[in-house]
């Protein structure tokens, strides 16, 4: 499994995005799309704003939390850490920990 | 009796599957005896190349055909960084070549006429594309005969920038360098809405951080059309008051609310308000503007008295047009005419159309984000960011609590994330690569 999704993120690496040829969470996927603009293609950030590719997804939830209750300061994450759900938090991290 | 082609997509994909779709297509093929839904984007600007690009990598199957006409990726935000000489016309230049290797089809021309029976597109090179889904991203029209005097003589002289690019932005900034020390810089704000609601009260403080270090005596009026600024307020006040003197006799800057621009004279440089006539070294007024011209050709300005586009906020689909979707400043929408906005909405319709051509329905609570920052001084920025969802009872995409918000103050980190924004939307808008060698600075 692990390996097939390595060679097609290899083969949509071109193209910027990760794409799986298995069953895909089409939300999970949209949702995480909605993080790029800041945080890169693929989660994969180009300057200062941290990449999310490859973060362990407890790490990622712990950090949304994080953000939410004010225990990690910061300046836009807050504000969508209120936007999004608990649920969404695991799905964005389940999909951004799958790509390499 | 006949059955629409979208009825007949839906029913075909619900029954079979994607194969369906192959044959539909394959049938009614003119450019490309394709496989796939045939989809015409028109305009590659944030909107429309996000969105082809992400159908693209969510519904390979999908012909995708972009029409544009410019040559390369000009980008608007950032553009005020151009008139503050902290970057150049190349810097916020971008190519098209990553999109072009995504997309079926890339056709370098302007599209002339819209059959939205027929479902074709046909452009001034004389082509003709049909479309099982058209999606309209053409940003917006300047309405240049709303301001007596702002005829094609006078835009030769006087340069609105809403559109960058170097006849536009890099002749403005050229005006700006020659313009002698203790001169005036006359700019307007157009009524809401328009395009990037902070950018034009950014747009003073970067050319008020230029004049501070090249031309001190030189003052910036800001001819507002609303009441009000209209964006991020306070924060611009703040930058103002502590960067260019805000308050105070010295000010650089001298903030006009209700001056709408209603008249331009290119040889006695004034531009005339319901009040007043301003007289200006440099005058760089914003017309009026509705959405793109695309859209008045496709008979989709629904909304606003004919000037902007209504759309479904869940697959965004013209109200009044089957199958045209409307994308970016074109819409008329809760969401700001934002960068980030139309790339986020582009991947929203990508979403959209990607469920329906697997033969699902578009996800019926979706969710999606705006974060915009606007420089305050050459190393400061700020922002403002958003997170919008579906709202049952509302029936509209809206912010949950404590979801939508400003920054507290400015700050140099906020730049450097404002710097790190410009290059993943454009990454993100464009396809560029990992190794692609961004020069623009925050």
């Amino acid at each position: 499994m692990k390996n097939s999704l390595a060679v097609t993120l290899l083969l949509a690496g071109a193209l910027g995005t990760a794409a799986s040829a298995y069953a895909v969470d089409t939300r999970a996927r949209f949702i995480a799309a909605n993080c790029s603009y800041c945080h890169g293609p693929d989660g994969k950030s180009r300057g200062a704003v941290p990449s999310l590719a490859g973060l362990e997804p407890g790490y990622f939830v712990d950090q949304m939390k994080a953000f939410k209750d004010g225990s990690r300061p910061g300046t836009v994450m807050k504000k969508h850490a209120n936007g999004y759900t608990e649920a969404e938090y695991e799905m964005m991290a389940k999909y951004f920990a799958a790509i390499k | 009796m006949t059955i629409n082609r979208r009825d007949f997509i839906k029913a075909s994909a619900g029954a079979v599957g994607t194969a369906a779709l192959g044959n539909l297509a394959g049938c009614a093929s003119v450019q490309t005896g394709s496989a796939g839904p045939k989809v015409v984007v028109v305009g590659a600007g944030f909107g429309g190349a996000t969105f082809a690009r992400y159908l693209k990598l969510w519904a390979p199957q999908a012909q995708i055909t972009v029409i544009e006409p410019n040559t390369k990726f000009v980008s608007c935000p950032f553009s005020n960084t151009v008139l503050a000489g902290v970057n150049q016309m190349e810097d916020i230049t971008m190519p098209y070549d990553y999109l072009k290797q995504a997309v079926d089809n890339f056709v370098p021309d302007t599209v002339t006429a819209i059959d939205t029976a027929k479902q074709t597109v046909t452009t001034a090179g004389g082509k003709t594309f049909a479309y099982d889904k058209l999606v309209l991203a053409g940003g917006v029209e300047l309405l240049f005969d709303k301001v007596q005097g702002y005829d094609a003589e006078a835009q030769k002289t006087i340069k609105h920038a809403w559109k960058a690019s170097a006849d536009q932005t890099g002749v403005l900034r050229q005006q700006l360098e020659a313009m002698p020390d203790g001169g005036t810089f006359v700019m307007s704000v157009p009524m809401s809405p328009y395009r990037c609601p902070p950018g034009p009260y950014e747009r003073a403080c970067m050319v008020a951080t230029y004049f501070k270090k090249a031309k001190p005596k030189s003052k910036v009026i800001i001819l507002d059309g609303n009441p009000d600024i209209a964006s991020k307020k306070p924060l611009f006040l703040a930058a103002w008051k502590k960067h260019y003197g805000y308050g105070t006799d010295n000010s650089m800057i001298d903030y006009r609310p209700n001056n709408m621009p209603r008249m331009v004279d290119a040889k006695t440089m004034i531009v005339g308000t319901e009040f007043d006539e301003v007289k200006g070294d440099v005058i760089n007024v914003v017309p009026p503007m509705r959405a793109a011209t695309i859209t008045g050709i496709a008979g989709v300005r629904d909304g606003n008295s004919g000037n902007w586009c209504t759309i479904d906020y869940r697959t965004f689909e013209s109200k009044v047009t089957k199958n045209v979707h409307v994308l970016g400043d074109s819409t008329l929408t809760n969401f700001p005419k934002s960068g980030s906005v139309a790339n986020n909405t582009g991947k929203m319709c990508a979403y959209a159309l990607s469920e329906e051509f697997a033969g699902r329905q578009a996800d019926p609570a979706p969710v999606v984000t705006n974060t915009c920052y606007s420089a305050g001084s050459e190393s400061t920025a700020f922002h403002v960011a958003t997170v919008f969802r579906w709202n049952e009872e509302k029936q509209s995409m809206v912010p949950p609590p404590n979801a939508n918000g400003i920054s507290s103050e400015e700050s140099e980190l906020e730049m450097a994330y404002m710097e790190s924004w410009a290059r993943n939307v454009w990454a993100d808008t464009l396809g560029l690569p990992e190794s692609y060698n961004f020069t623009a600075k925050g």
